[in-house]
């Protein structure tokens, strides 16, 4: 049994050490001033604390942060480094000194702040004790899906994962106007190479695209079970996209996905997530109001075994319409992720072919 | 001292957030500098994430009632502390933060791109993403007006 509350079990011994982990590394970025070393020791960080994250109860943040952590905002950060430099100037000291002393002021600060908090895992604290315990005792009678992650995040706060949905989209409008959304001219066929060298991992490559993107579906549609849910697969997925331009080469990929479609489906995401919301309003709901998706009239005209429910018992309306607005998520997340890698890369190319040319 | 060891994830957020903030002040370099924005960014999700667990919680991940992992779960816990914060005998943690990072966390990438593309595009107006150097082209190009080479 464990003695509760805070006393030094297991987990507060793990979380500690995981924490001082991440000091370390945080302590390396801000020495090192090679950029490459400072975005691989990102990396790092980031799958700290996805692990830290598990150890937190907070499997679907862990899931989306090992894949943006260590995936996608590494290979951003190597674009942005190509194209600029991989050295960063070195600072003069006595430049240091005033920032130096107004973060440590500040962090006193903070940490004085902080003496004020509740104790790690008090379940008597009031984020815990009230809004959290409404929503786990809610999510059941209201919803209908186990996992209350997704139920808050796609339905009782819909509104608010429309308006995240749509800053990413806008996010990978502003890379896409201001890089472009992919090389200016067609890109040549890769010169005949003979004796390929990078056999290994082709083969490899080839057998696990598929295998990315399968678990990225399955993310998908367990979202409402387990931990997982559009932001994932949505990441899951563009990481299988981005890691074919990596093996195979830019041309291949934009041939598979051409940046047009990638185009279309971030912005058919958006629509099609406020589309549900316009649907739930027609059929005299609130806006995201799953629970008038479909009219009650015809609700009840579907035969009970075609929902797996015989007596209608459940929120299906949630169901149908959580699943809808996860789908326009993936859609959003991994066709903006995939246009941001396409404007980075394509800039990557015409840089190269200019200076060729110079 | 427990009170030290129960409070030290907000003294490690406040010293990792600080560490973002010293990059962000103290290098000139574009792209470092993002990155500790990025470091405070996922310091402010530490913060939250602190604030959700629940000592003895699992994941929120309804676990069918009077199930054996439901009993299993419960048999390690206090049971009059099970009574007080359970829901139908299991104690989770909170999801309502979890909501609010993983959001913040995908939309943190997406931003992160954003001012890693301004940093291109700086680089490619002035040769370089070094704020200092940026300082100096700027102002000469301000007093000689005229077509950059």
């Amino acid at each position: 049994m464990i003695a509760l509350p805070p006393s030094f079990d297991a987990n507060l011994a793990i979380d500690i050490v995981l924490l001082v982990m991440l000091l370390v590394v945080a302590g390396a970025i801000v020495r090192t001033r090679n950029l490459l070393a400072a975005i691989i020791l990102f990396g790092i960080y980031s799958l700290v604390s996805a692990v830290w994250l598990v150890v937190m109860d907070a499997p679907d943040v862990a899931f989306t942060e090992a894949v943006v952590g260590a995936g996608i905002s590494t290979i951003v950060l190597l674009g942005a480094i190509l194209l600029t430099r991989g050295e960063a100037e070195k600072t003069d000291w006595r430049r240091l000194a005033a920032p130096a002393l107004l973060c440590v002021a500040v962090g006193g600060l903070l940490v004085y702040a902080a003496m004020g908090l509740p104790a790690l895992g008090d379940a008597a604290s009031p984020a815990n004790a009230h809004v959290g315990r409404a929503y786990l005792e809610a999510t059941p009678r209201d919803i209908g899906i186990p996992n209350m992650v997704t139920a808050v995040l796609a339905s009782y706060r819909g509104f608010d994962t429309l308006g995240e949905t749509a800053v990413i989209f806008a996010a990978g409008i502003g890379v896409a106007l201001m890089l472009g959304f992919g090389p200016r001219a067609s890109l040549a066929p890769p010169p005949a190479v003979i004796g390929d060298h990078h056999v290994v991992l082709r083969v490899s490559a080839k057998f696990l695209i598929p295998l990315i993107a399968l678990f990225a579906f399955y993310v998908q549609f367990h979202g409402d079970l387990g931990a997982g849910g559009g932001f994932q697969a949505g990441v899951i997925m563009a990481a299988a996209i981005i890691l074919h331009a990596l093996v195979f080469g830019l041309r291949e990929t934009m041939a598979a996905v051409p940046p047009r479609v990638a185009r279309g489906a971030a912005s058919f995401g958006v629509l099609l997530y406020a589309g549900v919301g316009v649907a739930c309003m027609v059929n005299g709901g609130g806006f995201l109001d799953y629970d008038f998706l479909f009219p009650p009239a015809i609700e009840k005209q579907i035969p009970g075994w075609l929902l797996g429910d015989p007596d209608h018992a459940h929120h299906w309306g949630q169901h149908f319409g959580i699943m809808l607005i996860e789908l326009g998520v993936l859609l959003t997340v991994a066709a903006t992720m995939v246009t941001i890698f396409y404007g980075f890369a394509g800039r990557t190319v015409d840089a190269a072919r200019q200076e060729a040319k110079r | 001292m427990s009170f030290i060891l129960s409070h030290f994830n907000y003294i490690a957020v406040a010293t990792l957030m600080m560490a973002g903030l010293f990059i962000v002040f103290s290098s000139g370099n574009l792209i470092k500098r993002m990155i500790g924005l990025a470091i405070f960014q996922t310091s402010t999700g530490l913060l939250y994430i602190s604030l959700a667990k629940v000592s003895g919680g699992t994941a929120a991940i309804a676990v069918e009632p009077a199930s054996a992992e439901a009993r299993d779960l419960a048999s390690r816990l206090d049971p009059a502390y099970v009574a007080q914060h359970g829901i139908d005998g299991v104690v989770y943690s909170n999801p309502l933060p979890h909501v609010l990072i993983l959001t913040a966390i995908v939309v943190g990438v997406a931003t992160l791109a954003v001012g890693l593309a301004i940093a291109v595009r700086v680089r490619e107006a002035f040769g370089s993403v070094e704020a200092d150097e940026i300082e100096v082209l700027s102002r000469i190009e301000s007093t000689q007006p005229g077509p950059q080479t």
